[in-house]
Parts: structure tokens; C-alpha cells; sequence
């Protein structure tokens, strides 16, 4: 087997691939576009259910029991999927993953497969290295099919290609289905898509999939959808192979009716999406002769054991917390550098690295909380983002690089400064001084030198006032034995509100 | 195919090792635990029938399918009014459907047997369903009698669904209520026509499946 070739993600930080993206005022009027939109649906659509508090109670608790029992679970997955006529496979990381479906689509000496959209598949690399051994993978849903055809990468994992505009897709499409006089109206481009897929669907006997729930009491496997590619891919062809992440288990079927009230309407703002499929291995005529699940682990197992960031794993990719996120909003998905984007990708993809790589990530954030009031399984986003940053923060102190870094003795000068009174005052004293050069003619400090310019690239702060507080305090005191309370000295801005940052 | 067991052990064992449980877990308490987990949601509708069947309506309306509310004794005539008014002949229907139903005139075939190739030549197909849900205008489709394959009710460009009134419940909760006896059969729930909005977030009805969707509610 040849091996994949390089991750389309490159190892930038956040903020240095924000920057290009920033500065795309195309891709920013797409994103926003979208997701403002997205987000008005969902609200409509959630603000229609009067137990939709309840609904997300539920599923976050199913989703925790899940995984404080994965391995129950997926043993009982395993058996009813197995005595249903499936057949599972195991993978450790994605490069076994990849081995086997390849060997797998050889078997059946398959030379294109179709697929619907997963994002595991895009995890893993699957294209790529299907491509490397001669194997065409055709990309299905439309949002991926503009993806793939444009050479792209996913910016959304609800709707990938949300930051290409009509017109940016006719001209993919004009290019690569060799249809010049294509009109730019969605539907004409719909329509350009269903008459260029519908032929594959017919003709090509090997399928790949996602799942978006499996459940455990039965074998059976959920995927929505919207387009109907989803049930072409899974209906059609002789052989589906579905990857899915080990943690996507559910217990029990009726646990869907949870699931499939929170997830529509957080995705994609409506009541229930146009296709569920649910089936259990396979079902004679009907459907593939051959099914095949590949449970993917490549990192999820570790995180169970993290206490407080567990809950990551309860996601449910529905993208509720990147339509809500400010800073997704400005950036767009690709700044993330991640298949999975937004604030769930910015827990989510450090973890599966075990803090290795994506280490900016954590602080791609604002930690405003809005992720968290829409996540339909009450991930606490902001809470995890927390707790990563502390990780990375010691995992840094770790190395004589980290110990020694600006960053780390700053912060510990810092610390040794708060922890005592005298020292807290005398360095407020000393700074009321040194800050005379840098507080602007606005009155603001736009521009900290050094080491603390970093914290001025995107705020004004506001100057150390003359007097603190604690000296207001200590002179308040010492005037206090038969002063008038009119005659007490008041903070030079005691009238002003605290500068909430 | 790779040795997958070696693969399966290494993936249990890590995450008992996370979680920090032995390889035998206590089912009876972990199915106690499950029974106890909250469930405030609403899990009854509360509706009468009327308003039920409005809201059933309503929904299927707004995702742009046809809806027409009929009696059981005019079924067969009202599958042939709008057969004949969406000029549509060649029509695919399933084991089991009520011959019944079928108006003369038209060139229905049991396709339950078709392959895609014999299905993409139809130019529509008939069914029942086993279950609809008023509050996400859902219908539910089986591998049952009168519903067929799932590709039967895929590849055809036009789908004309019969809804009897007591198969349409309130909520989700209430539908799963329903298909819990028969979860293992190929379950599809289709809400409209085939949609997507990948496009600039704009709904565009039709794409890969069934662009056309009529329903006949029976009362």
C-alpha cells in the first residue's frame, strides 16, 4: 500500500493562518452570510420546542452514560451489528483505518467508489490515499462535491462549502463537469449535480460512509441527510463500508428520538431533515449484500480518561457552536487548520493529538460561552478550553524552553507580585510612573513594549489610575475617626464602571 | 484483511485503562444507571386529532410536497386524478400495496424486485407508509408491505404517498414509540422532497432523490 500523501492542514498557529483569512473579505462575507443565517433557522426552530431544555438534559446524559461505558457498548454494537449480517473492523489510528478499507475496495478489485460525506474519512485522509493506489473516490454531497472538484478543504462540518458564493461554484462546476452556458442559480447548479452523480450512483458498487449514531441494542446505524445522496450511497451499491469514531455510540434505539429532535434543528435550523436512514447489517433485497463498519479509535480513547474534558467526546457534529462563535464568524473554518473547526474543533482536535500539534487552539477563543447555551449535548466548551490551556501551559513548563520563555517568567513574576500586598503596591507605584511613555494622547495605552505587546495587538488598555484602590482604602481608613463621610477622599475614577475586557 | 483482533484488544484495553474499569462490567448496574438517566422531554402529544392533521398539513405544505385530505372509499380515484394530472404512467408500487387502490388506465409494476437501472426507467412510485409525525412533517418508510425496498421509493422521480390518518402521531418520541417493534428493518424517514442548502444556505427542493412529493391523507 502506498501511504497518503501530506495532510492538506499545515502546522500554522491560529493566529498566523487567521491572518491571510482575515484579510479575504470574500471568504468573511460568505461566512457570515451563512451562519447568519444558519443561525436564525436554528433559533426559530429551537425557540418552537418548549422542552428543548429537557431535550438537550437527555442527550447530554445519554451521551455521558455512553461513554462512561463505551466499551459495554461497543461490545454490544459489535454482537448485534455482527448477528445482523455486518461486519466490524477495529482501527487504532487512521493509518490502519486506511489500510483497511483499502484492502477492503481491492477485494472487490473496485477502481471508484462513492461516498457521503464523513468527516472521519476527511481525518483520516481517506481521498488521498485512495487516490495514491488508483482508487477515484466521488465525493456525493454537494457541498463536498464543490469541494472536491475545487481542490478545496472543508471550512464547516454541516455545510463544508459555506464559504464559496453561487458564483464561485458555477465556475467549478463550468471547469470540471464541462458545462460552459451553466447558469449560477442554486438550482440550475443542483441540477448540474444531480444529472453529473446519478450516473455514478447507478454504475459504481462500492460505497463509503460516516455514521452519525450507532446503537447498541440492535446493531443499527443512523445517518441523516438532506440530498438523498446519502440513501443512493447506502441503498445502491453491492458493498457499504461505514468509518465511524469509536465514541458515536448510543444505547438504545429509542435513544434516537432524542437526537433526532436536538440534532436538525441545531445543524441545519429545520425540524427534521429531509432523509434518516437507520438499518442493521444487511437485509436481503434490500440494500448491500456486503456491509462493513470500521470503528475508528486514533485518539478518542485517551481522552476518556480526562475527567473534565471527556464531555468532548458527546459531541454530535451537529456545528451549532460554530454558527454561535464570534471568533468563527470573522475567521471562517479554515483558520483552524483542522478538519474540525470552530470552538468543538478547537477541544476537540488538540486532544486527538494529545496536545502535540494544534496547541494554539485553546486560544482561539473569546470564551464569550455562546458555543456552550447552543450545544444540544451541553458541552461546556468554554470550561474545556480552560482546562486545555492549563495543559498546555504545563506541558510548556515541562521543557527547559518553556521554563525559561518570556511567557512562563512573566507569568511568574506576575504571580510572585499578586501573592503579596507590599509587592502588589509597590509595582503598582512603579508602573504608575513607567507607564507615563506609552498611555496615548486618547488617554488609552495602545502600544505595550516587548515581551507585552502581544496584549495591545488588539486592545486598548486602560492606564493604572493615580491612585489605586487599595491606597483610596488605607487613606479612607486613616481619615475615618470623626471625619464627615462627605470629606472622604474618593478613587480618582471611582465614577467609572470597571473596563470589562 | 489485517488481523483486526489484535486491533480490537489494544482499543478496549485503552479505554478501560482511561476509564478505569474492569473487563467485565456489571451490566445489571450499568442498565440501572440507564434506566435512571433523566428524561423530562415530552414525550406524549397533547393535540387533538384535528389539530394534529392541520399540523401534519401545515408542515408537509411548507417543505413544498402536495397534500391533498381524502376519505378511504375515494383512494383509488384520487390516485388517478393526480397520476393524471402530473402526466405520469409508468408507476413502480410494492408488495402488498392494496390492489384496491389502483385505478385502471395506468401501468403499475411490482417492482419490489427491480434493480436501479429497471427503477430509473419509472417515472414514479406508489406506497403506504408505517408511521408520520405531525410536528416534523416526517413520514416513515419500512421494509414492510405496501412500502417495499428503500430503493424503490428513492429512484423514482416522483413519490405519491397514502397517510392514514391513524398512522400520524404528534411528537418523535411518540414515532420511535411506534417503530420500536420493528427497529430492524431498513427504516427511512423522509421529511419533503430531497433538499439541500449547500448553496448559499438557500433550500433547494430536488437534488438526488424524489423531486416531487404528493401525499393522500386518509381520514
Amino acid at each position: 500500500m502506498k501511504e497518503q500523501a501530506h495532510s492538506p492542514w499545515s502546522n500554522r498557529s491560529f493566529p498566523e493562518a487567521a491572518k491571510d483569512l482575515l484579510a479575504d473579505s470574500q471568504i468573511r462575507r460568505n461566512v457570515r452570510h451563512a451562519t447568519n443565517i444558519i443561525q436564525a433557522k436554528r433559533n426559530r426552530v429551537v425557540g418552537e420546542l418548549p422542552d428543548w431544555e429537557q431535550l438537550r438534559v437527555s442527550g447530554a446524559a445519554i451521551r455521558a452514560h455512553a461513554l462512561a461505558h463505551l466499551d459495554h457498548y461497543l461490545a454490544q454494537f459489535e454482537d448485534n451489528c455482527t448477528r445482523a449480517g455486518g461486519h466490524v473492523h477495529w482501527a487504532r489510528d487512521a493509518a490502519e483505518a486506511n489500510r483497511i478499507i483499502l484492502e477492503l475496495i481491492q477485494r472487490h478489485s473496485a477502481k471508484e467508489v462513492i461516498k457521503i460525506k464523513t468527516m472521519t474519512s476527511e481525518e483520516i485522509g481517506l481521498n488521498r490515499n485512495l487516490e495514491a493506489n488508483g482508487i477515484h473516490p466521488h465525493e456525493t454531497d454537494l457541498a463536498e462535491l464543490i469541494i472536491q472538484l475545487g481542490h478545496d478543504k472543508p471550512s464547516h462540518f454541516v455545510v463544508p462549502a459555506l464559504h464559496k458564493n453561487r458564483q464561485q461554484v458555477r465556475e467549478i462546476f463550468q471547469r470540471e463537469m464541462h458545462l460552459p452556458d451553466l447558469g449560477e442559480q442554486p438550482e440550475d447548479l443542483a441540477s448540474a449535480a444531480r444529472t453529473y452523480l446519478r450516473e455514478k450512483y447507478l454504475r459504481i458498487k462500492v460505497a463509503v460512509s460516516g455514521a452519525n449514531f450507532l446503537v447498541a441494542e440492535n446493531g443499527a446505524v443512523c445517518i441523516v441527510e438532506s440530498e438523498g445522496n446519502g440513501r443512493m450511497c447506502l441503498t445502491l451499491p453491492d458493498v457499504l463500508i461505514s468509518l465511524v469514531g469509536i465514541e458515536k455510540v448510543v444505547p438504545r434505539y429509542r435513544d434516537l428520538e432524542v437526537f433526532l429532535q436536538t440534532l436538525p434543528r441545531s445543524a441545519t435550523g429545520e425540524r427534521m431533515n429531509p432523509y434518516n436512514s437507520i438499518w442493521t447489517g444487511v437485509h436481503a433485497g434490500d440494500g448491500p449484500k456486503e456491509f462493513h463498519v470500521v470503528l475508528l479509535d486514533n485518539g478518542r480513547s485517551p481522552i476518556l480518561a480526562d475527567g473534565e474534558a471527556r464531555q468532548t467526546l458527546q459531541c454530535i457534529r451537529c456545528g451549532a457552536c460554530l454558527n454561535a462563535c464570534p471568533v468563527y464568524h470573522q475567521t471562517g473554518g479554515h483558520a483552524y487548520e483542522s478538519v474540525y473547526p470552530g470552538p468543538i474543533g478547537a477541544i476537540l482536535t488538540p486532544q486527538l493529538h494529545q496536545m502535540k500539534d494544534a496547541r494554539s487552539l485553546p486560544y482561539a477563543s473569546s470564551l464569550c460561552g455562546a458555543c456552550y447555551e447552543v450545544c444540544p449535548v451541553k458541552i461546556n466548551i468554554p470550561e474545556v478550553l480552560i482546562h486545555l490551556r492549563g495543559k498546555v501551559v504545563q506541558q510548556d513548563q515541562k521543557t527547559l524552553a518553556g521554563k525559561l520563555g518570556l511567557w512562563n517568567i512573566g507569568m511568574q513574576a506576575a504571580a510572585f507580585l499578586f501573592e503579596d500586598s507590599t509587592r502588589l503596591s509597590l509595582a503598582q507605584h512603579l508602573g504608575q510612573i513607567g507607564q507615563k511613555v506609552v498611555v496615548s494622547k486618547n488617554g488609552f495605552i495602545e502600544h505595550l513594549p516587548l515581551m507585552l505587546s502581544g496584549w495591545t495587538q488588539t486592545r486598548d488598555l486602560r492606564p493604572l489610575p493615580a491612585q489605586s484602590f487599595r491606597d483610596w482604602w488605607a487613606q479612607r481608613e486613616k481619615a475615618k475617626p470623626g471625619a464627615a463621610s462627605s470629606s472622604s477622599p474618593q478613587p480618582s475614577n471611582a465614577t467609572e464602571k470597571p473596563h470589562a475586557e | 484483511m489485517p488481523n483486526s483482533s489484535d486491533a480490537r484488544d489494544a482499543i478496549f484495553s485503552s479505554i478501560r485503562t482511561a476509564l478505569q474499569v474492569p473487563a467485565n462490567a456489571d451490566t445489571a448496574a450499568v442498565a440501572a444507571e440507564y434506566a435512571a438517566l433523566p428524561r423530562l422531554y415530552k414525550r406524549e402529544g397533547t393535540m387533538n386529532s384535528e389539530a394534529l392533521l392541520d399540523l401534519f398539513t401545515h408542515r408537509l405544505v411548507e417543505y413544498d410536497a402536495g397534500v391533498c385530505r381524502i376519505s378511504a372509499e375515494n383512494i383509488s380515484r384520487e390516485i388517478a386524478r393526480i397520476l393524471g394530472e402530473r402526466g405520469r404512467k409508468r408507476i413502480a408500487i410494492p408488495d402488498g400495496l392494496p390492489p384496491e387502490w389502483l385505478p385502471a388506465g395506468f401501468d403499475f409494476q411490482n417492482a419490489s424486485r427491480f434493480n436501479e437501472h429497471q427503477l430509473d426507467q419509472l417515472e414514479g412510485v406508489l406506497t403506504g407508509c408505517t408511521v408520520a409525525c405531525a410536528e416534523t412533517g416526517s413520514i416513515v418508510l419500512q421494509n414492510a408491505a405496501a412500502q417495499g425496498p428503500r430503493s424503490l421509493t428513492l429512484v423514482p422521480d416522483f413519490h405519491l404517498c397514502v397517510v392514514f390518518a391513524a398512522q400520524v402521531v404528534e411528537t418523535v418520541p411518540e414515532c420511535f414509540a411506534r417503530l420500536d417493534a420493528t427497529a430492524a428493518l431498513p427504516t427511512t424517514f423522509f421529511s419533503g422532497p430531497s433538499a439541500t442548502a449547500d448553496i448559499e444556505m438557500t433550500r433547494i427542493k430536488g437534488v438526488h432523490g424524489p423531486r416531487f412529493l404528493d401525499v393522500l391523507l386518509v381520514l
